[in-house]
């Protein structure tokens, strides 16, 4: 972001929080609409695999969303559970597949840690 | 201390072309990344072009691997619709097929492969003999499928099967031919088999094991009308496909005079026999980590895992390739989930009723080690696997036998020190 929303209309853009296993965070702009695994991987954001490009067949793309930012987001599908056993990383009531959850200005600012092993 | 790499140039816009592209960036490569493909779209992903894209459930964009815009703002130059024709190592160059020269410091060959035919001069000349490995090839194929038309696939591996899955979701009517005596014959089990063969059954379509292609009937206009058995059969169809392997393409590394062998041959770190040239993805025939020798692997991945391990390499903090690899197919409302690869395996271990139901876990040993698994619709089961798997430590076999212990906790008992 170059400046500092001053109203509801410039401020359009859903922006994602990553943070890295070792702490790092990086903010990223999405695009509405788009997965919040499919925006780490066009912004380069490592952690976020997605080797099955979406089709919940591969559990790469294992995420935690944020305690405060968990009720932001549709809730998990039965199909998504059943992945969600196949994470290399312990999965907890926080884990969702990324693919799974699109970035809208509802979830504007939300706050997204990567596991360290996928 | 060594030099920093200058131009990386990447031949192959694939899956493996583009996570390497990307990899040399997020491993802190500063120089120049040329990605060069010769299909005409930016990098997609492949492995929905014979389920969901198929099934006419997602478009072309949603097959876009990263958005186009995002190979600039990394300042890696993508020239889709390039063909290269060949290596000039000494000069550290390609050929491309326009004439143009381009340089470079690395080259990483990411040149996938081409779908085999079995084609006879009938198949060769019609227009409804198809195969499936890119975007265009299922765009065509899409055309076909319509409800009611005839599908005859030759060759019941993977893709023949997903093929046959989405076509009898279009509401086709699908006839799959295998010259094998099962389906699946190259990458898994009787057993698993006998499940796969069950289910498509049941879905409808017509599978013909340990049958041989004689011939194909012919209209006027040269396309193909039915394909014709040993037996006799004449099996009709509105349109043929070859789902019958892949040929790695490597002919440029052949004229250039690298060493191939069932795809071009790369030591655990994506080495070619010249050091400035590596070989990643479904086209690297590369050791085998646990049972020694080549070997080549045509899965995604693969081939991501092979792009983060060039990547390491040229930007000068190496690792080298010691993954399990694991492949995943989706057929009707089945998640078919491998790890490991079931070759050479002693003995095997079935934790469903194979004959009922649509889950299935099969683990494969040798010893008392598990090397491999097979899982549908058994996520879990499949986490486990892997873990089971990568630890490579003998585990108790009463309990692995006991569908009512979950499989999840054996791997306490192995993982010790593993994660």
């Amino acid at each position: 972001m170059t400046s500092v929303a001053v109203n509801e209309k410039e401020h359009s853009v859903p922006v994602v929080v990553y943070v890295l296993p070792d702490g790092e965070r990086r903010k990223v702009e999405a695009v509405d609409g788009r997965s919040v695994m499919q925006t780490a991987i066009d912004a380069l954001v490592p952690g976020i695999v997605g080797e099955c490009g979406g089709e919940m067949s591969c559990a790469t793309c294992h995420v935690f969303v944020d305690e405060d930012w968990a009720g932001r987001f549709a809730p998990v599908s039965e199909d998504e559970a059943a992945m969600l056993e196949a994470t290399a990383a312990e999965p907890t009531e926080f884990s969702r597949l990324s693919c799974q959850l699109p970035c809208t200005l509802e979830t504007d600012g939300v706050v997204i840690h990567i596991p360290d092993e996928q | 201390m060594t030099e920093p790499v200058g131009r990386v140039v990447i031949v192959g816009a694939g899956q493996a072309g583009a996570d390497a592209a990307a990899a040399l960036r997020m491993a802190g490569h500063e120089g120049e990344i040329v990605l060069v493909g010769e299909e005409p779209s930016p990098p997609y992903a492949r492995p929905p072009l014979s389920k969901a894209f198929l099934a006419g459930e997602v478009g072309e964009e949603s097959l876009l691997i990263r958005s186009p815009s995002v190979y600039a703002s990394n300042r890696i130059t993508v020239r889709a619709g390039t063909a290269v024709a060949r290596i000039d190592r000494e000069a550290h160059e390609i050929v491309l097929a326009s004439g143009e020269r381009l340089g470079y410091d690395r080259l990483v060959l990411a040149t996938g492969g081409e779908p085999r035919r079995l084609d006879t001069p009938e198949t060769a000349r019609a227009s409804n003999v198809l195969t499936l490995r890119t975007l265009a090839d299922a765009t065509a194929l899409r055309e076909y499928m319509r409800p009611g038309a005839r599908a005859v696939i030759i060759g019941a591996g993977y893709v023949g099967l997903e093929i046959a899955a989405a076509a009898r979701a279009r509401g086709l009517e699908v006839t799959v031919v295998e010259v094998a005596p099962r389906v699946l014959a190259r990458v898994t089990s009787p057993v698993v088999s006998a499940f796969f063969e069950r289910i498509h059954r049941e879905e409808g379509v017509e599978i013909i094991t340990g049958a041989t292609v004689d011939g194909y009937e012919v209209a006027d206009c040269g396309d193909v009308t039915g394909v014709r058995l040993a037996d006799g059969r004449v099996l009709p169809g509105d349109f043929v496909l070859f789902g019958v392997g892949m040929v790695p393409r490597t002919e440029l590394a052949e004229q250039a005079g690298l060493h191939v062998d069932n795809g071009i041959v790369v030591d655990d770190r994506m080495r070619t026999t010249d050091p400035d040239v590596f070989a990643i993805g479904d086209v690297s025939s590369h050791p085998d980590p646990r049972n020694g020798g080549l070997r080549r692997l045509e899965s995604v991945p693969n081939a991501s895992e092979q792009a983060r391990i060039v990547a390491s390499v040229i930007t000068g903090s190496p690792r080298p390739y010691d993954a399990t690899p694991w492949f995943w197919s989706d057929q009707y409302d089945l998640k078919l989930q491998t790890a490991g690869l079931a070759a050479a395996y002693d003995d095997l271990v079935v934790r469903d009723d194979p004959a009922d139901g649509r889950r299935l876990t099969v683990l494969y040993l040798r010893g008392h080690v598990v090397i491999a698994a097979d899982t549908v619709n058994r996520p879990a089961d499949f986490a486990a696997a892997r873990k089971l798997i990568a630890a490579g430590k003998p585990v108790d076999l009463d309990v692995l036998r006991d569908s009512g212990v979950p499989l999840r906790s054996l791997v306490a008992t192995v993982a010790k020190g593993n994660r």
